[in-house]
């Protein structure tokens, strides 16, 4: 590790495309099969998490078709009970832990948060290498059981005693909750990377008060995530400890309690909505900001708010879990927090507002979803008002009017603003701009499609109809509204079908994005489109918020990083001053190779415990060649020579 | 308002299963404070939606190229902050407004006044509803299942239970759903004024036949209520003819009595429902099926293909037996 101290001058290099051409060379990545495998570069990283996420979404999509497709007709015979179960089950699950988390947390916040800190690359590069190849691990699990007749088929939060041993017999609810270890060891490894990356790696004078409002909605995602996860993984854990080797933590024919795993799953459960949410926020804050050409209205309250919601959301879970019938007092108390999370996120809804009033509103495509995202956000949030009430809860709980409900908040909270920043953030990832048109075409479609599904859903459930039923008896009415809401599907079938269009055509013959189409204030937009290996020449130093509108053409660089080594830059948490620099791993095979045990590890001990025993050793020698030293380092030259 | 008249254009359910047609004082109750957090949240609606309008339309352009950034207005900014200081403001006596209803309704819905309540005990099964009215003499103990009889205007307190997953006890039109917890007995109570049968179903997705888990509350004047109770009372009623004689003895040398009971005669397992009074129910297999002697045949031939997954076995009974069987088991009233 270096300690010399990098200086801060103005830019006067003047050797800058053979500056370029170095970091390029220092800063490559391998090529070739094993090289695609050795990759570490954040970019490729977070490309992937999202190209791969994108597929479980569109797969997940199927599935929610074929629900439709099976509703449409009372006592339909196009689906069994068995076969249905694992197609609701594959749904949520996919959509939930393969799609919305690992795309908008993990994908998107790998791929920009060092651009927006001002850095060369994610802190603990290996470690979200790995986080990568876990996740399809994970995936792959998941969707070879559902292909294997193992698909779990125990609904997405596989309450116990249902998904025991005594009830869910073979292997269906074990790939369940090693799906669900899987993907949240990922979810860990990249929340401990972005946050050390925000943390510690900003441009100098990024300071705390000046960090961008996505930066700070990713540090408290990622620490919400370090501290939900666990829960989830014991849950789970418990349950496949259950199952595999016979212990009776959920069985209460054993002194075990069934609602224990309840509180462990929703605490973890109803964080992850925020975890899910918040990055949509993020993104909202961001694009409200640069469509309104100032600078963001209230960013301290956004940002109290946005670390209100982290802390809230852990307060709330027991609203999952009215209908088993709790004391009172304890209802009430569920109550008053889950209302009171609503402040926080009024709040961020009276700043956009403020922000677009005394602003000067361009609307463009990714403004336009941003306008989809308030309209079905606050439909969804006001129905949770409605949930938050214990007696109106007790009524609409666990029907089709909640089902209602979280599509309205997670597609809302989460799907739009996807969209809106895929829009948004298309140039800088691949160079050239997405067609507007076929992007209004697409919003249009999904908007209309997404609101005669869910928006019927509704009535539906007030009508009486259970979530989670394969099927429903003519004398209960249910068809009318069953097949209005099947009919959406064909609208955001065709949005989807033109939003892919739009991708091969734009990535084709797009226009030319150029560094900063949109004149965003962000660093990602600072550097070409798309961003070079080593993404910034010089590491920048920042002045204010906003920096690419405030800080003044000579606004000065960091120099004295070295170019033959990949040495990065190491910042004060709080007030990111200059602390030491650092040394990037560079890519290696091994985070890959450690992956492949890990997985079989945790695959072999759905078959049988003696795969942990085996497992581990293995596990070991792949982390031994992970940390294996790489020599020492070439000594550090004094600072500020180059 | 759309949504009250597109609720309310909709025909009415046969079985009585709608939230926002309440047959019972706390469905009642929970309607009240649904349609006036209904109508509190869409005037907030109406407010947030014409605020993002008015904000567009005031400060909207159309430009293909990025506008410059506008300098700071302190003025507008100050405005705009007593703007989102306000709001915040109406929104955290809105949420304590809704918060308030919302408390003394839930005590409305819990709180338990008459002193004379009938008691009956709810047991989930996959995939029916073991109903039973416990009585300290067990021969004047009343079991049954997925049909619920109450007197009208007596409140009925529900003691739960599951011996296997975990189901939910819902009937819309009459109270709030409730969790029926393997390892926990819990109670709650409902009254309903309104003579009728209402449709209940499970709520809580409990495994391959989860749809099919209806049951159906006939609630009755107390009168018809202790004529059906002392009914219930009495065992089996001997069959009455030849015909009957050996549908008996079908159901006795078959499978049936290892999961059945029909009291006043050999068969006593409690595994499956009792059908010592079988023939006076609306529905069998938990409301999935009339109860008729056609559907009563196809049900024990082959239960597996209308309930898959269903935990009574297929019965291949030679023709004769199968007629003599259910001549049998619709003479049970």
């Amino acid at each position: 590790m270096a300690v010399a101290e990098p200086i801060i001058a103005n830019d006067q290099d003047t050797g800058e495309s053979e500056l370029g051409r170095r970091l390029a060379r220092t800063w490559c990545q391998p090529k070739g099969f094993w090289g695609w495998f050795s990759n570490t570069h954040h970019s490729d990283i977070g490309v992937r998490f999202m190209v791969t996420a994108f597929i479980f979404f569109l797969l997940g999509g199927v599935l929610a078709a074929m629900i439709r497709l099976q509703l449409i007709r009372p006592e339909h015979s196009l689906m069994g009970p068995d076969f249905y179960n694992q197609v609701f089950t594959m749904h949520g699950s996919t959509m939930i832990f393969l799609f919305a988390v690992p795309m908008l947390f993990q994908g998107f916040g790998v791929y920009v948060v060092p651009l927006m800190c001002g850095a060369r690359n994610i802190a603990f590069p290996r470690l979200n290498a790995f986080s990568y190849y876990l996740y399809v691990g994970g995936a792959l699990v998941l969707w070879g059981g559902l292909l294997t007749n193992m698909g779990p088929d125990v609904g997405w939060f596989a309450y116990v005693p249902l998904s025991g041993p005594a009830y869910s017999p073979g292997h269906r609810a074990d790939i369940w909750s090693q799906m669900i270890t899987f993907t949240e060891v990922s979810a860990l490894g990249v929340a401990i990377c972005l946050a050390t990356t925000i943390l510690r790696h900003r441009a100098p004078g990024m300071t705390l008060n000046r960090m961008p409002i996505l930066l700070w909605e990713k540090l408290v995602i990622s620490m919400a995530v370090i501290f939900a996860m666990p829960a989830v993984m014991i849950a789970s854990g418990l349950l496949l400890l259950d199952r595999v080797v016979g212990t009776h933590f959920f069985n209460p024919a054993e002194g075990g309690d069934v609602l224990l795993y309840q509180h462990l799953f929703w605490f973890f459960g109803h964080p992850e909505v925020y975890i899910i949410f918040l990055p949509g926020a993020a993104i909202v804050s961001t694009l409200v900001e640069c469509f309104s050409r100032r600078r963001i209205l209230g960013y301290t309250p956004i940002v109290v708010s946005v670390v209100a919601t982290g802390f809230i959301g852990f307060g709330v879970w027991v609203h999952h879990m009215f209908a088993t019938g709790l004391p009172q007092l304890s209802e009430s108390f569920f109550t008053a927090a889950s209302l009171m999370i609503v402040i926080p996120t009024g709040v961020q809804f009276f700043c956009w507002v403020a922000t677009i009033l005394n602003g000067r509103l361009q609307l463009q495509l990714p403004m336009l979803w941003c306008f989809g995202f308030f309209f079905v956000f606050l439909i969804g949030g006001l129905s949770g008002v409605m949930l938050a009430s214990v007696p109106v809860d007790l009524q609409v709980h666990d029907t089709y009017f909640v089902v209602a409900h979280f599509h309205y908040v997670l597609i809302g909270g989460a799907l739009f603003p996807m969209f809106a920043g895929i829009y948004f953030w298309f140039p800088k990832i691949t160079g050239r701009m997405a067609n507007a048109k076929l992007g209004t075409w697409h919003f249009w479609l999904f908007f209309i499609g997404f609101n005669t599904t869910f928006f019927t859903l509704h009535f539906l459930g007030l009508r009486g109809m259970p979530r989670r039923v394969y099927t429903y008896s003519p004398d209960m009415h249910w068809q009318g509204l069953n097949v209005l809401a099947s009919s959406g599907v064909i609208f955001m079938t065709a949005g989807l079908l033109v939003f892919l269009a739009n991708v091969i055509r734009s990535l084709r013959v797009g226009e030319i994005a150029g560094n900063n189409p949109w004149r965003d204030a962000g660093l990602e937009w600072s550097m070409s489109s798309p961003p070079p290996p080593y993404n910034f020449l010089h590491i920048p130093t920042v002045s204010g918020r906003d920096p690419l509108w405030e800080d003044p053409p000579d606004q000065p660089v960091v120099v004295g990083l070295r170019d033959d080594i990949r040495e990065t830059l190491v910042t004060h948490s709080l007030d990111a001053d200059p602390q030491h620099k650092d040394e990037d791993p560079g890519p290696s095979i091994w985070p890959f190779l450690t992956a492949l045990t890990v997985s079989a590890a945790f695959v072999g001990s759905i078959f049988t415990p003696w795969a942990v025993p085996i497992g581990a050793p293995l596990v070991i020698v792949t982390m031994i060649g992970w940390l294996w030293p790489r020599g020492q380092s070439p000594t550090p030259r004094p600072s500020g020579e180059s | 308002m759309p949504l009250r008249f597109l609720v309310q254009a909709m025909p009415l359910d046969p079985g009585h299963h709608h939230v926002l047609h309440p047959a019972a004082p706390q469905a009642g109750h929970i309607e009240w404070l649904y349609w006036i957090t209904f109508w509190i949240l869409f005037a907030v609606f109406v407010l947030m939606i014409v605020a993002f309008a008015g904000a567009a339309a005031k400060s909207g352009v159309v430009a293909d190229h990025p506008l410059p950034i506008l300098e700071k207005d302190e003025e507008g900014d100050r405005r705009a902050s007593w703007g989102v200081a306000s709001a915040v403001g109406i929104t955290v006596i809105t949420l304590f407004v809704i918060l308030v209803l919302s408390v003394v309704s839930g005590k409305r819905v819990e709180g338990l006044t008459s002193k004379n309540p009938v008691t009956i005990q709810i047991t989930g099964h996959q995939w029916w509803w073991e109903i039973t009215y416990p009585n300290s003499q067990a021969d004047q103990t009343i079991t049954t299942a997925n049909e619920i009889h109450v007197p009208i205007d007596t409140p009925v307190v529900v003691l739960t239970n599951s011996t296997d997953v975990i189901h939910s006890f819902w009937a819309p039109s009459i109270t709030g759903k409730r969790d029926l917890l393997p390892g926990y007995s819990s109670a709650f109570w409902f009254e309903i004024d309104k003579a009728g049968i209402y449709h209940g179903q499970c709520a809580e997705f409990c495994g391959l036949q989860h749809a099919h888990m209806g049951f159906s509350i006939v609630a009755e004047p107390i009168d018809e209520f202790q004529a059906w109770q002392q009914q219930q009372l009495k065992p089996a009623s001997a069959p009455s003819n030849a015909e009957a004689v050996r549908g008996r003895e079908v159901f006795l040398t078959h499978a049936c009595l290892m999961c059945h009971t029909i009291r006043g005669t050999d068969a006593g397992s409690r595994f499956g429902p009792d059908l010592t009074h079988v023939a006076s129910r609306n529905m069998i297999a938990a409301e999935t099926l009339p109860n008729t002697a056609g559907s009563l045949a196809g049900w024990i031939v082959d239960p597996q293909r209308i309930k898959p997954g269903t935990e009574m076995s297929p019965n291949p009974l030679a023709p004769d037996d199968l007629q003599s069987l259910v001549i049998y088991l619709q003479s049970l009233q």
